[in-house]
Formats: structure tokens, C-alpha cells, sequence
């Protein structure tokens, strides 16, 4: 089994070779083992967070059951999201149609648990059967006066970038819906879905900084606030993959400006703070936010040194959902000695693409949409010691003696920001200086 | 709180499910599947479908699951899976040359109308297939059944393409494993050979998913159930199935096609399912029940009659899959303990039929429902109403035990947050040892942890 996938070349290239562009953004060639999802879940993890909302899932049990709280987006209050709501389609809806069952789950669901709105997301079969969800959202709207916005989400209909996409499109319908008045020096935080608490760290620094934090979307989401997030000064947008759609729309729509950001390593959430700071003009916030990074440079660096010096020299594969996240790692890794020398990502861009080509060291691999042959092969060839990846690789990597580390949504401490470095540094010298590779020889 | 909202008031529901204890039956074909030695299951739908079932086996087993995807597309699911389907075939068998691909289907290609069996049979006459390479499928629709069902269509779809019957019977005894663990497959496997029969167990999961670490990723681990196997399936002298949901209508099959007579036994879980297993085997091998059986019985019993005090009349909660369900129940009960509330999502008759003889008497009040809403809301509203001692099913059970302070042990699909069940057995008189070690553990722990300070007993 030592030949790629025909057709796949072009989606790998190396860095140092100028004669390739990477392809990416194309189907999966069907027969493959690809790592990729659809269109349904890219919608569904995105929206998952706002947990003050109901997620009703309108299709066979199993979309609703594969996600059922499989991602520790963080509440501070509300649980309502940990559920799964599913309206269960059987045969007889096959044939006459699911309709009358949506609208009799939504109703009872709504008379139960009184949210502050519905998503109703459709799936791949109730794309073929035809069901007028929106008509069936409205009717239901009406009779119980609650905001219940259809997700059209068949899982065929595209990659789960699309869905992302989706799942932007239906939080634009709710951008706008209240006029509360904020402070003018507001934003809100896009992008980032409080994986093992992780916004709160960025709340703090903001709020140190002398900001108010307005919506955040979707991490520790509410429905209210996000009716409301035309109101920020600014959207300041984390992994550009799900969101900067949305933050697109409320610039055409509401004038609002954005900003693409990354928290992930010292050197992109100092950039993110300072970036801010300067966006709204305010000596204060600058001087607040040159304070605070001093402070949290002051207090990680020793640590971070002491962890680079005995990870020097460590090679690391990394392949995650979006590119972006990617480049954030590769800058992280190099921090604490780790160098990388195989990338990839699900659903990256050309330009992401193009930038990690020219970040990393010569005869790094880049790849998009790859398998578990292919990383399994990559990972040998380059002699990695860690891989960083989600769920489907984790065991691969430990089958073969590498340590691990999940930069998906199976994290368990949060790898944002200042804080987020430390336990970043911690988790990968733990997987990689255990001593349980050591029996695997 | 996390599962603040449940209350006790049960308002009947017309439509909606709410924390489903079941899942769809894709992931239950791509199970069996990964049962079969060299076979790579692929999924004919959208690629959603494939990476969550891969993702759930994945959590499940902490192993790394292969399963491939036709990558349905808008066009697909307009002009129908063929092509993508034959090129599926194609790439497969170039890239990841497994022995075997085996097919199922999702509600989509389902719903569009695909129809696979003639797609893989253009497939082996235009030469897709390389010679002594196989192709076999079956029909999973998300909207019938649950992931139980899933699994028992990929094993009568086993039947359907390999078993074979030729001039001469062999002595030997099929097997064919309800949905359980590589540990449990593993078991049933020790017993027969302890018993010295020849047995041909399929689907087999152990040395699959149970793989050792070697520093080496393989892509089809050394276990699973050998094609010849699986041919000669037809020439064995009986076949025992275990657990009815899952394993019937291979057996069935297998008799109209091979007339190989058949057993349907409960999953051997706990002491009485085991000796009707054993006997089962003794009889179907014609062979004596060696001592050494025999002993590992004694040890149960034993063990059990050492404390059972801590089991009397201790009220439990159920859930999970039928064919494990039913079983546990019936071991529950000769422990003396009172299974009080049952909940399976997977739909048929034969549930509430096993359910009632074995609890109608016993435990009269025990609630049981299962199918459509059957739900893991419902299993709490009855908690609510009145408290167990013991919930047992997998990690979803940890939202109710959590919010009501109940001890949970874990059995069944999915378990997300704790490792063991690839490595120990729930299965036969080891099994049972197993169990009883484990709800004694949970019941005691607690009792240590909560009991009034002078009660806090040394000897137990």
C-alpha cells in the first residue's frame, strides 16, 4: 500500500519547492479514508455553543446522536445546548414526509424548556424528501412568538466549511434584532467556541484592557447578546475557517469593521491584544495592553524556557481541521524548540497554504485533505516525535510510539492565550518525553 | 445541574426524542464489518456519515478505525451513487488493498434509490475486482431500526455471500456474536477451546480492536474472521446464535441456505446465560462440559454467594441494547437485585416479550419501554420519581448519575470516558466475576464515601 491516492499529488506539496501550488478546496475523491465531515456538521459545531438556544435535529437518529455534547464548549450558565433533540425519522416520514413530526417536536419542545430561540437543522435525508422546514419554522414561530431559525444543512451539499458557512448565515438572521446601547470601545469575540473554558481567559484580558466584551460567538453564547452584536465597535474574528463569513456579512450590512486574529502562542494573542488596542485609538488601552503582555511574558517565559530546552530538537506533525489554526502551531511549536515537518489541514486555503510554505523549514510536507496512509507514511519519512491532530488520529499516533496532543475539541485544558501556552508547552512535553515510548521499541 | 430541565411529570410525547439511547445503523454494519479478517467497511453516503462512525468506534475502542466513503456530493444525490460508488471500488482496492469491501448504505443513498447490489455486480463483471478479492454489502437505512440493526444486516449479509456448502460436514460449530466487546468475542472464544471444540465465530472483533501498541500502524490488524471461514460456515454441524437482535436472521439464513440447524441463546451474561450457552455447546459438539468449566462456574457462584447481602434488593437502572439488556437483567435478578427501569431505543417486539417473562413476577413494578422515545429522558423521569442504587449502561448514563448521585457502571455503546471494556470480559463465568466485581465496587464505594461516620465498617 505505498502508492498515494491517483489524483491526490497535487494536494501535497513541500516547502522549499517553488514549483508547486497546492490544490485544495476540491471534493474528496470518493473510496477514500478521508478524515473530512459535512456540511451538517460544520453548521452544527459551530452553533452548538449558544447554549441558551434550542438544537433540534431534524433527520434519522444518528446525526442527532453522533452529536450529543461531543464537544466541551463551555457554558457559564445554561445547559440547554448538552442535550440532543432529535426528531428521529422513521419510514413512514420517508414517504409522506417529516413535517407534521418537526412541527409537533418543536412545539413540545418549546412548551418544555421555554429557550430564547430555536436552530432547526436539516440533514441529508430531509434534503431528498423535500420537507418545507421554513415553512414549518415560521408556523411554529408565529404560534409560539419565539425567533426559530431553519439551518439548511444537508450533509451532502458540500464540504463542512460550507457549513460553516450555513451556520453563519443563520446567526446573520438574528445580528440586528435588538437595540441595547453598549460602550463605543466594545467587540465581540467571533470564532472562538470556549473549548475547555478558553474564552473566559480572553474575556479577562480583554476586560483588563478597558474593553467590553459584547457577544461572543458562539463560545458561552446567548442568544440576546448575539441579536445585539451589531452594536460592538469591533468583531475581532478567531479561526478564519467558521466565522469571517459572518463577520463579512455585518460589515456589508452594518458598516462594522473586523479583525482576523489568531490566540494561539505568545506572538499571535500579543498581536491580537495590540492590534485591538490600536484599532480604537485609545493611548489607554495600548498602554493597558503593553502592561498586561509584560506581565504574562514575565511570569510563562522562565516556564517556557525550561520547556524548550528539553524539547529542542522534537519533531512535530500536525494535522487539524483549518489552516489557520495551523500556521498559530507551527509559530507555537517553534517557541518551545518543536519543529514541524508535516502540516495539513481538513478544509485549508490557498493563501494559509501559501504561508506555511514559506514559514516552515525546507522539505516540510504540506498536505490537504489527507488519510491516515498517507500521515502514517509522512510521519515515518520525517521521523516525527508528536503529532497534533483530533479524535480519528490519535490512536494512529500512538500505534506508532508518538505522543499526542488534541488541538481539536477533545482538548481538555484550554490552549488560548498566555495560560493557554503554559499548558500548551506542559501537554506536549508530557506526550513526548513519557516514558511509555520508551517500551514501544 | 447539567440535566436541569428533566423533571418527574412524564407528558406523554407525540414526536420528539430527547438523548436517544440508540444511535443510527450505519455504525452498526461498520462494526461487524471491521469483524471480518482484511475488510475495509465503506459507507455510502456523504462523508459526514463515515467520520462520525469512525469517531464513535474510535472514542469507543481508542483504536484507529478505517472505514472509506463514496464522498457524496448535491450532484450525487441528483444523478445517484453509481459512479461515485465504482470509482469508490476502484481507488480502494488500488490504494488500500484490503481482502474485502463491505458496503452499506446510509439514508441517503437509501432515500435516492440506489441500488447497490446491481451497482457492486457492474462493478465485479467491468473488472473492478482483482481476482480472489471480494465485494459484499448490505442495506442500513438511518430510518429503520438502530445501530444494532445495522450490525445483524452486515452479519446475514456475511451468510449471504460466503457460506458455502459442500460435499463433506465438518465438525465444528458456528458462532455468530450479537453486538459485544473484543474482550467478550475473546471470551466466548476460551470457552469453546477450554471445551475443545471447534468453533467458527463471526463476526470477530478481537485482535482487531484490542490491537497491541508495536510502534507500527497496521491497517488490517492480524484478528477477524478468515474468508475460508466464513465459506465453510455451510458445512458445520450447528450454529449457536448469540443474542437474537443481532444474530437471528444470519441464522436463519444460514439454515435455508445451508441447512445447518441453529440455537438463538441470549449473549452468555451472568450465570444462567452462561450455563445455557455451555450446555448449548455441550450439546451442539457433543462434548462433556470439561471440569475446568465447571470451576470457573463455582467461582462465580461463589463469589456471589460470599456478598450477596450487598445485593439484596438493590433497585437498577438499564439501558442499552437489547441483546446485552436482557441478559443483564436476568443476572441482575439472580443476584437478587431489582432491575427496576429498562430502556433500549433499538425498536421490536422481542424485547418487551423477554422483558415481561423475566420480570413480571419478580419485579412487578419494574418499568421497561423501548423503540421510539425510549429515551435517556424518560429513563430519568422514572429516576426522578423514584431512586435506583445502580445505573448501569454506557457514558451517556453519566449527565443522570451525576445530577442524582447514583453510582454508573459502565456497559454497552458508546463508552467514551473510561478504558477496560476491550480488555474484560462481561461474558461467560469470567464475565459474570467481572460484573459482580464492578457493581459491588460502585455500591460499596459509595456506601464507604457517604455512609455516618460510626457506620464506616473495616470488613465488608
Amino acid at each position: 500500500m505505498d502508492n498515494f491516492l491517483t489524483g491526490r499529488e497535487k494536494q501535497i506539496v513541500r516547502s522549499g519547492d517553488t514549483s508547486q501550488k497546492i490544490q485544495c478546496a476540491k471534493p474528496s475523491l470518493a473510496g477514500s479514508v478521508s478524515q473530512r465531515a459535512c456540511v451538517f456538521c460544520g453548521s452544527r459545531v459551530v452553533l452548538y455553543p449558544i447554549s441558551d438556544a434550542l438544537h433540534v435535529i431534524h433527520g434519522p437518529i444518528g446525526c442527532a446522536a453522533y452529536t450529543w455534547d461531543i464537544r466541551g464548549a463551555l457554558s457559564s450558565g445554561p445547559e440547554l445546548h448538552r442535550n440532543s433533540f432529535s426528531t428521529d425519522l422513521h419510514e413512514k416520514e420517508v414517504v409522506f414526509g417529516g413535517e407534521t413530526k418537526l412541527y409537533e417536536s418543536l412545539s413540545e419542545l418549546i412548551d418544555r424548556y421555554k429557550p430564547k430561540a430555536a436552530f432547526v437543522y436539516s440533514t441529508c435525508l430531509v434534503g431528498v424528501i423535500g420537507d418545507d422546514m421554513e415553512a414549518v419554522c415560521r408556523r411554529v414561530s408565529k404560534e409560539k412568538q419565539l425567533t426559530i431559525i431553519p439551518v439548511q444543512s444537508p450533509g451532502y451539499s458540500g464540504t463542512k466549511k460550507d457549513g460553516y458557512k450555513v451556520a453563519c448565515e443563520a446567526l446573520a438572521t438574528l445580528v440586528g434584532t435588538s437595540d441595547r446601547e453598549i460602550p463605543k470601545i466594545s467587540i465581540n469575540i467571533l470564532g472562538d467556541f470556549n473549548i475547555a473554558g478558553e474564552l473566559w481567559l480572553l474575556q479577562e484580558y480583554y476586560r483588563k484592557m478597558g474593553i467590553y466584551i459584547n457577544a461572543t460567538i458562539t463560545g458561552d453564547g446567548r442568544v440576546d447578546d448575539i441579536r445585539n452584536a451589531h452594536k460592538a465597535g469591533l468583531n475581532v474574528v478567531q479561526c478564519s475557517g467558521s466565522m469571517m463569513y459572518l463577520a463579512k456579512i455585518m460589515k456589508e450590512k452594518y458598516g462594522q469593521p473586523f479583525m482576523k486574529v489568531s490566540y494561539f502562542g505568545v506572538e499571535d494573542m500579543s498581536d491580537a491584544l495590540y492590534g485591538v488596542a490600536k484599532f480604537f485609538k485609545e493611548k489607554e488601552l495600548m498602554e493597558n495592553a503593553s502592561l498586561l503582555i509584560k506581565e504574562e511574558f514575565a511570569r510563562i517565559m522562565p516556564v517556557i524556557r525550561m520547556y524548550k530546552e528539553k524539547l529542542q530538537g522534537k519533531k512535530a506533525a500536525i494535522y487539524v481541521g483549518g489552516s489557520f489554526k495551523a500556521i498559530s502551531l507551527i509559530k507555537a511549536l517553534r517557541l518551545i524548540g518543536v519543529q514541524t515537518v508535516v502540516v495539513g489541514s481538513q478544509t485549508g486555503t490557498p493563501e494559509d497554504y501559501a504561508l506555511i510554505q514559506e514559514l516552515c523549514d525546507e522539505g516540510t510536507i504540506i498536505v490537504d485533505d489527507s488519510n491516515p496512509i498517507e500521515l502514517s507514511q509522512f510521519v515515518k519519512e520525517k521521523k516525527a516525535d508528536i503529532f497534533i491532530g483530533g479524535v480519528k488520529e490519535r490512536p494512529i499516533a500512538y500505534k506508532l510510539g508518538l505522543g499526542f496532543c488534541d488541538h481539536n475539541h477533545e482538548r481538555k485544558e484550554g490552549l488560548a492565550g498566555y495560560e493557554g501556552m503554559l499548558n500548551f508547552a506542559k501537554e506536549i512535553y508530557a506526550t513526548a518525553m513519557s516514558p511509555v515510548w520508551q517500551f514501544t521499541r | 445541574m447539567l440535566l436541569r430541565h428533566t423533571n418527574d411529570t412524564i407528558i406523554e410525547r407525540e414526536a420528539l426524542t430527547i438523548n436517544p439511547a440508540k444511535t443510527c445503523q450505519p455504525v452498526g454494519a461498520m462494526y461487524a464489518a471491521l469483524g471480518i479478517h482484511g475488510c475495509l467497511p465503506h459507507s455510502h453516503g456523504s462523508q459526514g456519515c463515515c467520520s462520525y462512525h469512525r469517531s464513535a468506534l474510535t472514542r469507543h475502542y481508542k483504536e484507529p478505525v478505517m472505514a472509506a466513503t463514496s464522498s457524496f456530493t448535491e450532484g450525487t444525490s441528483v444523478f445517484g451513487g453509481q459512479a461515485n460508488l465504482l470509482q469508490a471500488v476502484e481507488t480502494i482496492f488500488t490504494v488500500y488493498n484490503p481482502d474485502i469491501i463491505a458496503v452499506h448504505t446510509t439514508c441517503l443513498s437509501e432515500t435516492i434509490g440506489d441500488d447497490v447490489n446491481q451497482i457492486l455486480q457492474k462493478a465485479r463483471d467491468d473488472n473492478y475486482v482483482p481476482e480472489g478479492k471480494f465485494l459484499i454489502h448490505c442495506n442500513t437505512p438511518s430510518y429503520v431500526g438502530s445501530h444494532v440493526t445495522g450490525y445483524a444486516n452486515m452479519v446475514t449479509a456475511m451468510v449471504k455471500y460466503f457460506s458455502g456448502k459442500s460435499v463433506t460436514k465438518k465438525n465444528q460449530v458456528n458462532i455468530i456474536a450479537g453486538w459485544c466487546e473484543p474482550s467478550d468475542m475473546r471470551e466466548i472464544k476460551n470457552i469453546t477451546s477450554i471445551m475443545g471444540i471447534k468453533t467458527i465465530l463471526f463476526p470477530d472483533t478481537s485482535d482487531v480492536l484490542d490491537a497491541p501498541l508495536t510502534g507500527h500502524h497496521e491497517f488490517y490488524p492480524k484478528g477477524g474472521v478468515t474468508v475460508p471461514d466464513l465459506v465453510s460456515t455451510g458445512d458445520s454441524r450447528y450454529t449457536i446464535g448469540l443474542g437474537p437482535f443481532c444474530s437471528e436472521d444470519a441464522a436463519v439464513l444460514l439454515e435455508n441456505k445451508c441447512k445447518v440447524p441453529f440455537d438463538i441463546l441470549n449473549l452468555p451474561i451472568g450465570l444462567e446465560a452462561t450455563d445455557k450457552f455451555v450446555m448449548a455447546l455441550s450439546k451442539a459438539a457433543r462434548v462433556h462440559v470439561p471440569d475446568e468449566i465447571t470451576e470457573q462456574r463455582g467461582r462465580l457462584v461463589d463469589m456471589i454467594a460470599d456478598m450477596h447481602q450487598y445485593f439484596y434488593g438493590k433497585r437498577v437502572a438499564i439501558f442499552g441494547d437489547p441483546d446485552t439488556v436482557i441478559p443483564l437483567t436476568e443476572f441482575l435478578l439472580s443476584l437478587d437485585m431489582k432491575p427496576v427501569y429498562i430502556v433500549s431505543g433499538t425498536p421490536g417486539n422481542k424485547f418487551g416479550t423477554a422483558m415481561s417473562a423475566l420480570l413480571s413476577e419478580k419485579v412487578p413494578e419494574a418499568k421497561f419501554k423501548n423503540g421510539e422515545r425510549a429515551d435517556m429522558f424518560l429513563l430519568h423521569q422514572w429516576i426522578k420519581q423514584e431512586p435506583v442504587d445502580l445505573i448501569i449502561g454506557n457514558s451517556y448514563g453519566k449527565y443522570i448519575a451525576r445530577d442524582e448521585n447514583i453510582p454508573l457502571i459502565r456497559v454497552g455503546f458508546p463508552i467514551l470516558d473510561r478504558v477496560g471494556h476491550s480488555h474484560f470480559p462481561i461474558t461467560g463465568y469470567v464475565g459474570g466475576m467481572n460484573l459482580v466485581v464492578k457493581m459491588l465496587n460502585a455500591i460499596l464505594d459509595k456506601e464507604d464515601r457517604e455512609c455516618r461516620e460510626e457506620k464506616v465498617e473495616l470488613t465488608m
